[in-house]
């Protein structure tokens, strides 16, 4: 059914599932919510499957007509939300009729919210996903950030009875200095004091930011001195820490397959939410830990999100 | 069909943070190591490791990624191993051969000339040295489709554009230094435009989205522009024209 017509876009809002998997062979990126965790959230929250399709809102958010019943949830960064004039919390379900007007304002804290409607956004699967890979005009709304006049549909689905909140413990927190956890790697041993800069410096996020990935700018990461200046090309996975001659590194990300510089660590799966909600100008350090320490915090983060799933289904 | 010859020194293991494990066969460019990494593609599609979810195959290597709620990169390590003792049995069957038409020179190969130039040769015998190899597909990878293709002529070694094109157009065959490629789909690019073709080397709705797959043979066919014109047509990519 018809759920919103869109009134202002926002800067950069496209639709977005958990990512289009088992295509990276053939050169398609898996795409996806950069906050995977906010995404599931907001998903669980509106009473769906973790993997429905739903509104990835960078930094500026959008101004929506509703035009059929539903149910939603806005989850990630903190923006200022209103629903005909009347301000709404975020990491809570709420209620839409035909006629509502909500209007997302801009990111305050984080860069990146989510918004999920019951039934999930109803765009046809490209490959298995709905999720947006722009730079190909694929999935999604018509492979391309929302525009003033687009109409979305929803997917079948009763609302729940009752609105359900997350429980404040799991709401992650937003911080303008965020370390990011990561196991060295695939390609440290081209390094020598590279690691141990890597490691102890602070980074600043710059304006060459976005879904491809991260450059960052701050203490110089150099090559040992007999390692190539560049490898040869293999495909990237997300997180890979990339640095190029410069020195300057480069977080990979979902829009990337492949990359000819060697990477020195990769930013553990379960941190690439916290790089999603970092800014330009933001301070980013990294934290050295083992596989055995990711894959606890990977199992984790699976427990908070079942935690989540079981206060929503007693709310 | 050929066997893939044994060697007695085994992969390296890398750590690609912790869904991802890197197995490298060498550190060259070299059909031997692909078809090792070929092999193992092959062997993890017959007996996928439990938790393996997806591998992607390079020119020298193949990343394993895995869910770490199934497994762990020791097991798949183990897992690999096991299937590598298969290899000396594994018959690797002939590789595809795919032919792709392409129309050389003018508008639709702006920089023939250059690389003509830039090589002493004039644009014809550009055209023939081009089409002579059967070049080995080794990745797919940059925009979706991208073949990354390995036995370009030595006479035809040329350098980047200084300035990258903002918009590359669909089909676009192009030269960098030692590569050929094809652009599938519009994008930005810097490689040296000597042709296009009129196949449609990407499209998301067929059963098969991209024409070809890594470890494939790829030849390239001259045609004449009216060809080109009938076969864009037919193909539905002369929009991109």
């Amino acid at each position: 059914m018809e759920m919103f017509r869109v009134l202002r876009p926002g800067s950069s809002t496209t639709v977005q599932d958990r990512g289009r998997f088992g295509y990276q062979h053939l050169g398609v990126p898996p795409a996806g919510a950069l906050d995977d965790f906010s995404f599931q959230a907001a998903n669980l929250l509106a009473g769906n499957g973790e993997n429905e399709a739903a509104l990835e809102i960078t930094f500026q958010g959008p101004t929506l007509e509703v035009l059929g019943e539903g149910y939603a949830a806005l989850t990630g960064a903190e923006m200022d939300v209103a629903l005909n004039g009347l301000a709404l919390p975020c990491w809570r379900s709420f209620r839409i009729k035909p006629g509502d007007r909500l209007k997302i304002g801009r990111a305050r804290r984080g860069l990146r919210a989510y918004l999920a409607v019951k039934g999930g956004i109803d765009v046809p699967l490209v490959m298995g996903s709905r999720s947006t890979y722009t730079a190909a005009s694929l999935g999604g709304f018509r492979g391309r950030p929302l525009a003033a006049g687009d109409v979305l549909f929803r997917g079948e689905g009763r609302s729940p009875a009752k609105t359900a909140a997350c429980p404040v413990d799991l709401i992650p927190p937003l911080p303008g200095e965020i370390t990011l956890r990561a196991i060295p790697g695939p390609q440290d041993d081209l390094f020598e004091e590279g690691l141990d800069i890597l490691f102890s410096s602070a980074y600043e996020v710059t304006p060459e930011a976005n879904r491809m990935g991260y450059r960052l700018l701050g203490e110089k990461v150099p090559l040992a001195h007999q390692a190539p200046r560049s490898i040869i090309s293999e495909p990237s996975l997300p997180g890979g820490v990339q640095i190029p001659p410069g020195g300057n590194p480069i977080i990979l990300l979902l829009e990337q397959t492949v990359g000819g510089y060697a990477k020195i660590a990769t930013v553990i799966s379960s941190d690439i939410s916290q790089v999603a909600q970092a800014k330009p100008g933001d301070s980013i350090r990294f934290e050295r830990i083992t596989l055995q320490e990711a894959h606890r915090i990977y199992r984790d983060r699976k427990r908070l999100l079942d935690r989540l799933r079981e206060a929503v289904l007693s709310a | 069909m050929k066997r893939v010859p044994w060697t007695e020194k085994g992969p390296v293991f890398r750590l690609a943070g912790d869904r991802g494990l890197l197995i490298e066969f060498g550190d060259a460019i070299d059909p031997e190591i692909n078809d090792r990494v070929r092999a193992l593609a092959r062997l993890l599609e017959k007996e996928t490791p439990e938790g393996v979810a997806e591998w992607i195959a390079t020119y020298r290597s193949l990343i394993v990624v895995y869910d770490p709620l199934q497994t762990g990169a020791d097991r798949v390590k183990e897992a690999v191993l096991r299937l590598l003792l298969k290899m000396p049995d594994l018959v690797l069957p002939a590789p595809e051969t795919v032919m792709i038409p392409v129309c050389y020179g003018g508008e639709l190969g702006p920089d023939l000339k250059f690389v003509a130039e830039h090589n002493g040769l004039d644009p014809a015998e550009v055209m023939k040295l081009h089409c002579e190899p059967v070049y080995r597909i080794y990745m797919l990878g940059f925009t979706p489709g991208f073949p990354f293709l390995g036995g370009l002529s030595e006479r035809l070694v040329t350098p980047r554009l200084t300035s990258p094109r903002l918009s590359v157009p669909a089909g676009s065959v192009g030269i960098a230094n030692d590569q050929t490629g094809i652009y599938p789909i519009a994008s930005p690019g810097g490689w040296r435009l000597i042709g296009r073709t009129p196949l449609r080397l990407f499209d998301p709705g067929r059963a098969n989205p991209v024409l070809f797959k890594a470890g494939d043979l790829l030849k390239f066919v001259p045609i004449p522009r009216d060809e080109f014109d009938r076969l864009a047509v037919r193909e539905g990519s002369h929009g991109d024209v």
